[in-house]
């Protein structure tokens, strides 16, 4: 039977979320497409994500090397290229994570297959893929079709599909063997962790949160006032900690934290996806921007379209009155 | 070391109207100012930087209409010694990989021990282009870094992964690297530069000169096909609080005390 291949991603003795949300939507594709669906493995003593993942879907191909043991770009394409090759599934999904970032371009140019990445949805009908995708920082939405091709690789934004609950009838667990197994000229040499800061701001109930809005480093005392008025601790976008204005402990989205304080305070922050991906469990989210259309209006519960440099300081105030009457 | 530097130019949207144009597959670009994509001025830094010690030579490469040199003069300006203008109306419509080939036409024949470009672009945000051409090119590559290091002709760069974590990785050169923002620090364009890159030429590559055919390039040599562009769908509009900054503050402080935040 044809088949939706679903690459599986796990680090550091656990398995990514993302595996799981591509296997909710490549279900829906296989059934609808009355296609296998099929989840390959790479990794090194893997039984137990093997066992765990025949709950959502038809095959598990298990790749177990000590070569694979961590994420290789070079090494996962070699075997990849040869499987995709042996199987000719219809489609093959990955996360748009920086796993799938550095395997799935160099996979598709080897194969002559049509790539889409970081889509935010996708459909298969009689062999053509369609995809979405969000472009201009999440302001508009784009739908592609892919040049019409006997397989293809999309690859898709972490957290935009749930995951399923796990099914009764397990999958069959296949052990592949690659023809060879090559790490070529890359080489994966360690993990480095981020030094932890002086403050967890995952741990914090309440954030003031900055971005590119406070423009120059000298005005983050506005933001360090906010905080202490509402008793809560500074957090930032990545333009903060790229400018090197806060520390990256401090950062939250996909490449920082995930936080999941009482209340968000987002100043000056457009609400890129990465961004967002970090915050969006907040109980409250209010945001403050200038720019009616910016994206972090799309999840905020209350709004202010305003300049922070006038709203900040007025909030302040009235937040540091409130204390003095008592 | 001799580098060779991808960059674009990227229309500025943030507290931007956009609009789309007429075939609704694109956005209305007149009076969009256009900059260098934010990832490409880490990439061509840390280009400049590898020059500065270890001596070579960089080149800078873009695809792009009429007024894409601009983003070329700039690199000029900062330190790059060579620019290529990649010009042809035959490009036009080309999507990620059709571009991946435009540029691997172009830097084949260069020398070059390391190719640089910005992790993704700010306007498609494909995120592939690099690792596209490293295929092409048959060198090895990694993307996403944060951190450069060349150990006795190798290269040891770190991988930026998710939740603040990265990688180190090694790899051989030649190599393609997509640089990730924060990197480095790039440098302003100093006057004497901008005087130093009006003397220097750019050099104009088209379709002949890359030895590229037409099906190669534009939609005919792309695998993606814009269908149409539109505005997301609101799910959910937020509370918007609107007066004076003082009318405001006071409303959201009342808001905040009703939930017993404050």
């Amino acid at each position: 039977m044809a088949e939706l291949l679903v690459l599986a991603e796990h680090r550091m003795g656990e398995l990514r979320d993302v595996t799981l949300e591509l296997l909710s939507k490549g279900r829906v594709l296989a059934e609808e497409n009355r296609l296998d669906l099929t989840v390959v493995l790479f990794g090194h003593g893997i039984d137990g994500y093997a066992d765990e993942l025949s709950g959502y879907a038809d095959n598990v191909l298990v790749l177990d090397h000590p070569d694979y043991a961590d994420f290789n770009a070079e090494a996962y394409q070699q075997a990849l290229s040869w499987l995709i090759g042996e199987r000719k599934p219809k489609l093959t999904l990955m996360g748009h994570t920086s796993f799938g970032v550095d395997l799935a371009p160099a996979l598709a140019v080897e194969l002559g297959t049509p790539l889409a990445t970081d889509c935010i949805d996708l459909t298969l009908k009689e062999g053509r893929v369609v995809v979405t995708r969000q472009v201009y920082g999440g302001k508009l939405n784009l739908e592609a079709s892919l040049r019409e091709a006997d397989g293809y690789i999309v690859t898709i934004r972490p957290a935009t599909f749930e995951a399923d609950e796990p099914r009764l009838e397990k999958g069959k667990i296949v052990k592949l063997e690659a023809p060879s197994v090559d790490v070529g000229s890359k080489r994966f040499v360690e993990y480095v962790e981020l030094p932890p800061g002086e403050v967890d701001i995952a741990e914090a109930e309440i954030l003031v949160s900055i971005g590119r809005g406070i423009k120059e480093e000298k005005n983050l005392p506005l933001i360090r006032e906010l905080a202490t008025a509402l008793r809560g601790e500074v957090s930032c976008s990545r333009p903060i900690v790229d400018k090197d204005w806060l520390p990256k402990d401090r950062q939250v989205g996909s490449s920082g934290k995930t936080v999941k304080p009482k209340l968000y305070l987002a100043a000056g922050i457009s609400g890129s996806f990465q961004h967002v991906m970090g915050m969006k469990g907040a109980g409250l989210i209010v945001a403050i921007n200038r720019d009616p259309k910016a994206p972090i209006f799309r999840i905020a519960d209350y709004g202010v379209v305003d300049d922070l440099f006038k709203i900040v300081p007025a909030l302040t105030q009235k937040l540091q009155e409130l204390k003095q009457q008592g | 070391m001799n580098i060779v530097v991808c960059v674009k130019q990227t229309p500025e949207t943030a507290e931007v109207e956009l609009s789309l144009d007429e075939s609704g597959r694109g956005i209305e670009t007149e009076g969009l100012v256009f900059e260098m994509n934010e990832w490409d001025e880490y990439a061509l830094e840390e280009a400049i930087l590898l020059k500065e010690r270890f001596g070579g030579e960089v080149t800078a490469v873009t695809m792009g209409p009429e007024g894409a040199d601009a983003v070329l003069r700039r690199c000029l300006a900062k330190g790059a010694d060579r620019a290529i203008w990649l010009k042809d109306e035959a490009f036009e419509g080309s999507d990620a990989y059709a571009t991946a080939k435009i540029l691997h036409a172009a830097v084949k024949g260069l020398e070059f021990d390391l190719v640089m470009a910005g992790t993704q672009a700010s306007d498609d945000g494909h995120g592939v282009v690099g690792v596209l051409l490293a295929e092409l090119l048959g060198i090895p590559h990694a993307s996403m870094v944060k951190k450069v290091e060349v150990v006795e002709g190798s290269l040891r760069v770190n991988r930026e992964l998710e939740g603040g974590l990265e990688e180190a990785v090694e790899l051989a050169m030649p190599a393609v690297l997509t640089i990730q923002t924060g990197i480095n620090e790039p440098r302003y364009v100093s006057i004497m530069g901008i005087r130093r890159a009006r003397k220097k030429e750019i050099t104009i590559m088209g379709l002949a000169d890359l030895g590229l055919s037409e099906g190669d390039v534009g939609e005919e040599g792309s695998w993606m096909r814009i269908e149409r562009v539109y505005r997301p769908p609101v799910d959910k509009e937020p509370v918007i609080m609107s007066g004076s900054p003082d009318e405001i503050a006071g409303e959201l402080v009342e808001m905040l005390r009703a939930r017993g935040l404050v």
